[in-house]
């Protein structure tokens, strides 16, 4: 039973992690700190307002993709994959 | 054009769901496990973008700038959450609809009931804003009023959803997202060269006009300023605690739209089901990130076309676009020449203002016509538009429809119905709920993206939590849950019905839509986030001091958490 526990626990450490990314992106980045991000520029773009309309998007794609290949390995890490032999 | 366009696509569409069916009905059900992640990616970015993504949300941003990232932040971070919290627990759990989740884990039938009319309140709601958007287009394209386009539109929605198990099939949504995403992407890389020269909307949004040194964003914000609106580029929507509201709860809603979470149930893997919501992500991003560029340069398009494009040379009432007249012909497009000059002046002044109603969601249909762009690419808006608010209408009515008859007849009140009825059933049960939506859609609370997102937040208030809790808290127990599901809801429904009127019907509200009324001045599309924290809340503090779980719910909930031992996904009947 520890043994499912403790993927239990890095699985929740790896959630933690991930969505502190998906917080920081989208909701400091894009709505709380936008104003002060705004002095930066990125071409054409304020950096805040980047965030906002385009960044916070491709992060979130990263982080899934981050997320299920950290998972695999977690499961495999912790013998808990689906395809293993019983 | 037009027709012939969306008749070709139907025809395609009609011909794949043929053509599939013949080589599949064996194995109808586990049709899913054979389907690659990406595909099923694909599929599931079809069935989940609507006539609020397609048609209504770039309108949006255009006249909300900054403000509309709301949408796109909020409608894409919903599947990271998706992926991390629900859909790999879920898909191992291994049933096909999410009461039935609900009522398994909760071990109690009130709690399928209760998550049956949570469902059902969002879906129908979802419902009104896909009629709005499709009731747009058709009045547009056969030059009704929107009322008589709605119409139309409910009579195809119904013809299209009783086909049925159409929108069950992948290669169809596959088929759909290559159309809706083809005729978003096309025009706006037109666009975006013609003004600057760079045919990725995505970088040219950040690029300098052509022939000029002006970065193209700079230019919309002093054009706008220039006739006294905010800048585009910093004009927040109503605040920036309301604009963070609202993102929560359309990201939550995301994760809590049972539509949605079904794709998940049916990949072979519980690996799967996490790599398949970044595909997903990936193919919804692709038109969630040309959106911005569309927005802002349709606004830029729109403003230099009446006011002309170095301001001041109007343009003449007499010699007005055909979009323009074409658009009037619906209602939801008018000017009038104030002050006499025969010319129409734009401005944000409303005394002085003649641009006296624009429609939001007629932005992206009109869009190419603005830009004075070829006949096809605009006949090609057409159909991705209809593809989108078809295949999601669809797909929520057969939610709605499988709701009432699988869950709520033949799970708890009449067991002994046989198959026949029960399709029969869910066949009544789907002509009332696009009655009711229709309906309720010629008076729709909002623009389509707005409406959509008060169903996001109704999604957001009751199912998502529950079924977290169901997860990450193993003490969670049946009465928690129902009290939770019941707070968050009626919390929600309340504050959106006190504000927006009784079923949306404006003269039943008895606040009124007034910002001063507001709670924190957050607005009643955002409140689902609120009713998200009181269903949390109201769960957590109920399940303290009431009878924790059996212990065969709490070993089940172990269970779930690993992936290993997770079997094909199982119908129960």
């Amino acid at each position: 039973m520890s043994k499912n526990q403790n993927y239990w626990q890095a699985n929740m450490r790896l959630i933690a992690f991930c969505l502190s990314i998906w917080f920081v992106v989208s909701f400091l980045f894009g709505i709380i700190l936008v104003d002060v991000l705004n002095s930066v520029s990125l071409g054409g773009y304020k950096l805040g307002f980047w965030f906002a309309n385009q960044g916070s998007i491709y992060v979130f794609v990263a982080l899934i993709f981050f997320y299920a290949n950290r998972m695999g390995k977690l499961d495999r890490e912790h013998d808990v994959h689906e395809d293993k032999d019983d | 054009m037009t027709f012939l366009v969306v008749g070709l696509t139907f025809a395609l569409y009609i011909g794949i769901a043929i053509w599939a069916r013949a080589s599949t009905t064996k194995d109808f059900y586990v049709a899913g496990a054979h389907i690659h992640p990406v595909a099923n990616g694909m599929a599931t970015a079809a069935d989940w973008m609507s006539a609020a993504s397609f048609i209504s949300m770039a309108g949006l941003i255009a006249f909300m700038g900054y403000g509309g990232s709301l949408f796109l932040m909020g409608w894409t971070g919903g599947y990271v959450l998706l992926a991390m919290l629900l859909a790999p627990y879920l898909r191992k759990f291994g049933k096909f609809t999410v009461p039935e989740f609900i009522g398994d884990r909760y071990y109690s039938k009130t709690a399928r009931i209760v998550a049956v009319i949570c469902l059902i309140v969002a879906s129908v709601t979802y419902v009104i804003g896909q009629m709005k958007g499709i009731g747009v287009a058709f009045s547009r394209f056969l030059e009704l009023d929107y009322n008589n386009g709605l119409v139309i539109g409910m009579a195809i929605v119904f013809i299209y959803a009783v086909l049925g198990g159409m929108k069950g099939i992948t290669y169809t949504q596959i088929a759909q997202y290559c159309v809706l995403i083809f005729a978003y992407t096309i025009p706006a890389i037109f666009i975006s060269l013609a003004l600057t020269g760079v045919p990725i909307p995505q970088l040219g949004l950040g690029s300098t006009m052509s022939g000029s040194e002006v970065y193209l964003l700079d230019r919309l914000d002093q054009t706008l300023r220039d006739i006294g609106f905010a800048d585009y580029t910093t004009m927040a929507r109503i605040s920036h605690l309301n604009m963070f509201v609202y993102t929560m709860s359309l990201m939550i809603g995301t994760a809590g739209l049972p539509h949605v979470i079904i794709r998940f149930f049916t990949v072979p893997k519980v690996k799967d089901a996490r790599s398949s919501a970044g595909w997903a992500l990936v193919f919804i991003a692709i038109l969630y990130t040309t959106a911005p560029g569309v927005a802002a340069m349709a606004r830029l398009n729109l403003i230099e076309t009446i006011n002309g494009s170095e301001g001041g040379d109007y343009m003449v009432y007499e010699e007005r676009p055909s979009w323009v007249r074409n658009w009037e012909k619906t209602g939801l497009l008018a000017m009038e020449d104030k002050n006499g000059d025969g010319r129409i002046q734009y401005s944000a002044d409303p005394e002085t203002n003649e641009l006296t109603k624009v429609d939001r969601d007629i932005m992206v249909l009109a869009n190419p016509e603005i830009a004075g762009l070829p006949n096809w690419v605009i006949a090609l808006v057409a159909a991705g538009g209809l593809a989108a608010a078809l295949s999601t209408a669809a797909g929520l009515l057969l939610a709605i429809s499988s709701a009432i008859s699988h869950d709520l007849l033949k799970g708890v009140f009449m067991p002994e119905i046989n198959e026949k009825q029960e399709l029969l059933a869910s066949r009544i049960a789907m002509a009332f709920a696009i009655l009711l939506a229709g309906y309720l859609g010629f008076n729709p609370p909002d623009f389509a993206a707005g409406t959509v997102a008060l169903a996001f937040g109704l999604a957001a208030s009751s199912i998502f939590p529950v079924l977290m809790m169901g997860i990450f808290n193993k003490n969670m127990n049946k009465e928690g849950a129902i009290a939770g599901m019941v707070a968050g809801l009626g919390v929600t429904l309340l504050y959106v019905f006190q504000h927006k009127g009784i079923m949306f019907i404006a003269s039943t509200s008895f606040m009124g839509d007034m910002p001063q009324n507001w709670f924190f001045g957050i607005e009643p599309n955002a409140f689902g986030a609120i009713g998200a924290v009181v269903n949390f809340a109201v769960a957590y503090g109920v399940s303290k001091v009431t009878a924790p779980p059996p212990d065969h719910i709490q070993h089940l909930v172990e269970d779930i958490r690993i992936p290993h031992g997770a079997g094909g996904p199982v119908a129960d009947h």
